[in-house]
């Protein structure tokens, strides 16, 4: 997040007291950045209005397409470039090819949904993005406000947060 | 609310610890200076390693002549060491992804370093299919390449090809899912360090993790949805293991329950590798609030019911070598018990099938001391179940002048010391620079679970609860 951009953040130590203070801030029209926080909180997303993830439809589709490359693979060596009788099988030989089509829709699963994942975040190594506060990844919850995506006024916002039982509150 | 918790449950963070309290206690180790026993045992670890390298270095060298296989015995050790380390290999995946599935919350404090451990085993595994290969520079002859020979291709029929995509699969996605876990708790690390070299490290590995709500919400699809294709994964993995040797004409390997018996042995080996290691770890590190004896019970329980269906496995067996009528199969069975390794079959039947029903008592399970001593002759039962099936099964050709006997040479017992080299100097590498607890996990679970939580906490969670 770029250092110009002009963000209050709520600064709250229990997971419910975040939790509630979102829908107490949103009640009063302040549009929520987003709360930043050491590790998930069910309902969270929801409560700060974040669409539901997509990701298992990625991983869905990556998965046909790891099942449809391994099939294909093990047909066009076993059946077409290089056929060979083996155990008087036919070359088709389908129930000897589930364990490794299995293993391969699984690799693709795996590795698609991470990356799928990764690009998603915006997370890859070397990403110097730091927390907006460094206490989140140990025990802070902050929730970040933009202050020039809002109507209301930095000082309303500022109120608003310490009545929802922020700790602190900061400017950045 | 994800913290209405029965009160009846045992607290599963113990020392009314705070969140930050977490952080703290698990990097403490990765932060400081080594301590003088980690430096001891990592050094006899890597002593031991040196050693094993160069038996292993021997092998590959002069081929698996070296080792004391013969004409009729031409598996032995060497894939007894890989079934049996890919068998320890299965808890950790087993314990982060089942166990997610199922909602345990005990595995978030240990879920880390048993996945760690099932790397660590099944790498170890890896290097004696290597060796077995005789010439391991050749092992990408194992891939579907395009080759020399006209593109002749891995024959897709075969479960040794199965098994080569099977461990590698497994491999790489255990070691992703275990690498994903580990980012949020890297980006925990990055934020405290106080050195640049830290700092860049762990801020290279933690990829800018910012901890947003939304990342969040993702991680945990992403991690259910890893926990979902694992889990099949997992019992693929030593289903297919098997079929190396249930696909056979060998009689006491050519048998339909190998797949059942084999994921249970997994299990249970593998949860008693993991007893092993968590009853030191939590010594050593000073754990013993985040892994309790609640834990330590559990994993006995799991040791017990596994330990019993591997128990009716042997009995099933041998019923059915009877029962089937045939006599080739009969008398493998009974060679077995009686023949001339009648003792590797007696240590076996002791340590998997007796000693796992000590647990039935609870000041058993709940025992260290006992506990711990368990665990390791859980895993000498299961290393002798896999000698057992290997080389009694072969011994007694169909030609009686044909039988023989195996005596390990130096480099038998060389290449199985090299997988203990391996797989302890990589713990313990992991055991000082990577967080051995998964932070993120144990804290959100803590409300409602955690002993004492900060009176503050205990009134808003009640708040929540009316509202």
């Amino acid at each position: 997040m770029s250092s110009t951009t002009n963000y209050i953040l709520g600064v709250y130590d229990d997971e419910d007291e975040v939790l509630h203070a979102v829908t107490a801030v949103k009640a009063k029209g302040i549009k929520i950045e987003d709360v930043f926080t050491p590790f998930p909180i069910h309902g969270l997303d929801v409560a700060v209005g974040h669409a539901r993830t997509r990701l298992p439809i990625a991983a869905f589709m990556f998965g046909t397409l790891g099942l449809i490359c391994a099939l294909a693979l093990i047909s066009y060596t076993m059946v077409f470039d290089w056929p060979m009788i083996i155990g008087g099988k036919d070359f088709f030989a389908l129930p000897n090819w589930i364990p490794v089509t299995f293993e391969g829709t699984v690799l693709f699963t795996a590795f698609g949904l991470v990356t799928t994942f990764c690009v998603s975040n915006n997370l890859y190594p070397g990403n110097k993005a730091e927390p907006l506060d460094l206490r989140i990844t140990d025990d802070k919850f902050v929730m970040a406000i933009n202050v020039d995506k809002n109507k209301v006024s930095a000082a309303d916002i500022k109120k608003a947060l310490k009545d929802s039982g922020a700790i602190e509150v900061n400017t950045k | 609310m994800s913290h209405v918790v029965s009160p009846i449950r045992e607290k599963l963070v113990t020392g009314g610890k705070s969140y930050s309290d977490v952080t703290h206690d698990i990097c403490k180790q990765v932060e400081g200076e080594p301590t003088k026993e980690w430096k001891i045992a990592f050094g006899i670890s890597c002593l031991v390693f040196i050693y094993g390298a160069y038996c292993l270095f021997y092998t590959w060298w002069q081929g698996i002549g070296v080792w004391g296989l013969n004409k009729t015995v031409g598996w032995a050790w060497d894939i007894t060491n890989f079934v049996w380390w890919v068998g320890i290999g299965h808890a950790g995946t087993l314990i982060s992804a089942v166990l997610l599935l199922f909602r345990q919350k005990w595995r978030t404090s240990i879920n880390r370093s048993a996945e760690a451990m099932t790397i660590f085993a099944v790498l170890c595994a890896a290097s004696f299919i290597l060796a077995h290969m005789g010439r391991p520079w050749l092992a990408h002859w194992a891939l579907p390449l395009p080759n020399a020979f006209g593109s002749l291709w891995v024959n897709f029929n075969s479960p040794l090809v199965w098994d080569v995509f099977a461990i590698s699969t497994y491999l790489s996605v255990s070691l992703l899912f275990w690498y994903m876990g580990l980012v949020p708790d890297l980006a925990t690390i990055r934020d405290r360090a106080t050195t640049a070299g830290r700092k860049f490290w762990y801020g290279l590995f933690s990829l800018g993790w910012t901890g947003s709500s939304k990342t969040w919400a993702r991680y945990e699809y992403m991690s259910l949805i890893l926990a979902g294709i694992s889990t099949p994964l997992v019992l693929s993995v030593h289903t297919i293991v098997s079929m190396d040797f249930a696909t056979s004409v060998i009689p006491g390997w050519h048998t339909t329950i190998f797949p059942p018996y084999f994921v249970a042995g997994a299990i249970f080996s593998g949860f008693a590798m993991v007893q092993t290691l968590l009853l030191i770890t939590r010594v050593v590190f000073k754990l013993e609030d985040y892994i309790t004896i609640e834990h330590i019970e559990m994993m006995n329980i799991v040791i017990t019911v596994t330990g019993s269906v591997v128990g009716i496995a042997y009995l099933t067996e041998f019923f059915i070598a009877w029962y089937s009528g045939v006599e080739y199969e009969s008398y493998a069975f009974i060679n077995r018990a009686t023949g001339p390794y009648w003792w590797a079959y007696w240590m076996m039947m002791t340590c998997n099938v007796i000693s796992p029903q000590l647990f039935w008592s609870k000041a058993i399970r709940t025992n260290l001391m006992v506990s711990f001593f368990l665990s390791i002759v859980v895993n000498v039962g299961m290393w002798f179940e896999r000698f057992v099936i290997i080389v009694t099964s072969l011994h007694r050709d169909y030609i009686p002048s044909s039988w023989a006997m195996f005596s390990p040479t130096r480099y038998d017992i060389g290449d199985y010391i090299f997988s203990f080299g391996l797989f302890f100097t990589l713990f313990f590498l992991f055991a000082k620079f990577l967080p051995v607890v998964n932070m993120a996990e144990v804290k959100a679970v803590m409300k409602g679970v955690s002993s004492n939580f900060p009176e503050k906490k205990a009134k808003s969670t009640k708040k929540t609860d009316e509202e």
